[in-house]
């Protein structure tokens, strides 16, 4: 009786705001409120900016009608037909590309190696590894080019374009690989190599036949995060570039994100956010794969992620 | 996680798992990996000490790096310090500002969404984190990009301001301190909101209901409660943003004028000139500072972190 009086009683506005705001145990209206118009604010810019690489006319801002024009069609600007943003691209993808095929064996190795071996150059290079993940890339940046400036050097030719840059990516991507791997051989514990040695594989059979195919899912993953990383990264590529043929996308976007007047610009962008995203995207699923089989009931594929980006 | 831990740990104890495999074995698997970051993490860290205090070379006046100790030389710190030119301090005292303003402002507008975050459940999280994930991995210059198109005279932003009648449409790319706090808010908040939401995830939900329970308003609850043992969270994603926004240069250069140059520009211009004598060498100092009040930030938080883990364990 007194529950009907209560509920059919007119709450004045203000008090029904501060119920809203204060009670913690039910529905927090308005975070939920403000916390969507958060994610639309983190989000619609990029979106804004991808649309407007499909846009038939020269104005970033104004729309006028959908085409492929600075994809593909436009004779002097596309992407296809500017030379400069054609090697971007290009650029972009051969260092990712090379980086992945170097940085992950290296990390996959080495995260395998300081699970195992105890000693005090271990924990050392244990420490060391995590340092670049802390370290503002303009520093490591700046080493590199002094180092490829005045120590690597071969006489008078020295190292900067493709080389240096990829080096530098090798650099800033190892400590991710390690981190992910290490997460997956925790995980996966000795039982196996012990079981296998037991029934009498010899180490590097053990751990070719076992441990690398258990491992096999994180290592593709890693594969992806790398390639993410390398095509996502500037200044590292800013420091240690050449000449016109080592620009990269981030580069070219540094490089005329001010000046330039079409949206081929923005088509170039929307790219680099294709490669990156579907790379993160199939980590994030191969990822999910692993965390499912193991039963744990965390396993969203977002927690991986976000778990390793700390 | 824990668990599984300390089950491989005791599966590899006495008789672990390192002595079936030959000696020395893992250590050559490690050694490609530790010869890589000594050759090119560490060696570079040194060579930018080595030209910070080395001179110029005499015939081709460029940078000379000075390898040995020995002849150190501390002229291009004391160009820093004594910044006879007047270049320096403005722009370290912007730095800090733009950076403290920008933290603050992450802090304010990203504690709701990282609390509102870790409330959710079930399906609609997994949703609301991946669309928080997202924004990692678009290329942080993408982002910026998206602003420079929507900021420009012509651009969305000022077309809404004038359709809506409130205010006047403005050059908003035209050296304002506000557009770049605003570029570097944008760009660095979901790197504060996730740390901080693992943190309030972890959080024991009885605690809160205890309190209630004893009779604290929620408010209370939320201030004597939620919100100090999210401080380690606070903390954590204030030390993630601010190492990279004070070696930021791009979205001061894409979003303002030389009026905003953040130190890193300096760094920019300084370390990649390779002609003017002096300058690399500066640069190079540039750089030793800027990571001495990075790496005083990191040691307070790994210190911090210690602390309150060690009262978490007491």
């Amino acid at each position: 009786m007194t529950v009907q009086a209560a509920a059919t009683k007119p709450v004045p506005l203000l008090a029904r705001v501060r119920g809203w705001l204060a009670n913690p145990w039910r529905t927090p209206r308005f975070l939920a409120v403000y916390s969507w118009l958060f994610l639309a604010w983190a989000i619609v810019p990029v979106g804004i900016a991808v649309l407007f690489s499909f846009n038939a006319g020269r104005s970033r801002s104004s729309w006028q009608g959908l085409s492929l024009r600075w994809y593909i069609t436009d004779p002097d600007q596309s992407v296809l037909h500017d030379p400069l943003l054609h090697s971007a691209v290009l650029q972009s993808l051969k260092l990712a590309a090379l980086t992945m095929a170097i940085a992950t064996p290296i990390g996959v190795a080495l995260a395998l190696g300081l699970t195992r071996w105890r000693g005090r150059v271990s924990s050392g290079t244990n420490f060391l590894m995590l340092l670049p993940l802390v370290t503002p890339e303009i520093v490591l940046a700046s080493g590199l080019l002094l180092v490829f400036a005045h120590l690597y050097t071969f006489g008078s030719v020295t190292l900067f374009g493709t080389p240096a840059q990829l080096m530098g990516h090798v650099t800033w991507s190892i400590p991710y690989v390690v981190v992910v791997m290490r997460g997956r051989l925790f995980g996966i514990g000795p039982e196996y190599e012990e079981a296998a040695m037991d029934l009498g594989a010899k180490p590097i059979e053990a751990l070719r036949r076992v441990m690398l195919p258990l491992l096999a899912p994180a290592i593709f993953a890693a594969f992806m995060i790398v390639f993410a990383l390398s095509i996502d990264d500037f200044v590292t590529s800013q420091f240690l570039f050449k000449d016109q043929t080592t620009i990269t996308i981030p580069m070219l976007i540094y490089g005329t994100g001010r000046t330039g007047l079409n949206p081929s610009l923005n088509a170039v962008a929307t790219i680099m956010l294709t490669l990156s995203l579907t790379a993160i995207g199939i980590a994030a699923v191969v990822l999910q794969r692993i965390g499912r089989r193991r039963g744990s009931a965390e396993a969203s594929a977002a927690h991986e992620l976000v778990r390793f980006e700390l | 996680m824990r668990l599984r831990r300390t089950r491989s740990s005791t599966g590899t104890g006495d008789g672990g798992i390192e002595r079936l495999y030959p000696r020395g074995f893992w250590s050559t698997m490690a050694l490609p990996g530790v010869v890589w970051i000594v050759a090119l993490f560490l060696v570079p860290f040194y060579a930018i000490v080595a030209t910070g205090a080395g001179g110029v070379d005499p015939i081709f006046g460029t940078a000379r790096p000075e390898w040995n100790p020995i002849f150190w030389q501390p002229d291009n710190f004391l160009w820093v310090l004594r910044d006879p030119n007047g270049i320096v301090t403005p722009v370290f005292i912007r730095t800090i500002w733009y950076v403290v303003a920008a933290v603050l402002a992450c802090v304010l507008a990203g504690y709701p969404v990282a609390y509102y975050m870790s409330r959710l459940t079930g399906r609609r999280r997994n949703i609301f984190l991946i669309l928080m994930v997202l924004p990692f991995w678009v290329s942080y210059l993408m982002r910026i990009l998206a602003w420079v198109n929507l900021l420009q005279n012509d651009g969305l932003v000022n077309r809404l301001i004038s359709m809506t009648g409130l205010l006047q449409p403005q050059e908003w790319l035209s050296g304002r301190s506000s557009t770049v706090v605003l570029g570097l808010v944008y760009g660095y908040i979901p790197f504060f909101i996730l740390p901080l939401y693992a943190a309030l995830e972890r959080i024991d939900k009885d605690l809160v209901k205890s309190a209630l329970d004893l009779g604290a308003s929620p408010a209370d609850a939320f201030r004597r409660v939620t919100l100090p043992l999210s401080k380690q969270g606070i903390l954590a994603g204030v030390v993630i943003i601010m190492l990279p926004m004070f070696g930021d240069f791009f979205t001061a250069d894409l979003l303002g004028t030389s009026k905003n140059a953040m130190i890193g520009s300096l760094v920019n211009l300084y370390v990649t000139t390779f002609t003017q004598g002096a300058s690399q060498g500066r640069g190079a100092a540039l750089v030793i500072v800027l990571s001495l009040v990075v790496s005083v930030l990191t040691l307070y938080y790994l210190i911090n972190t210690a602390r309150a883990s060690r009262e978490a364990r007491a």
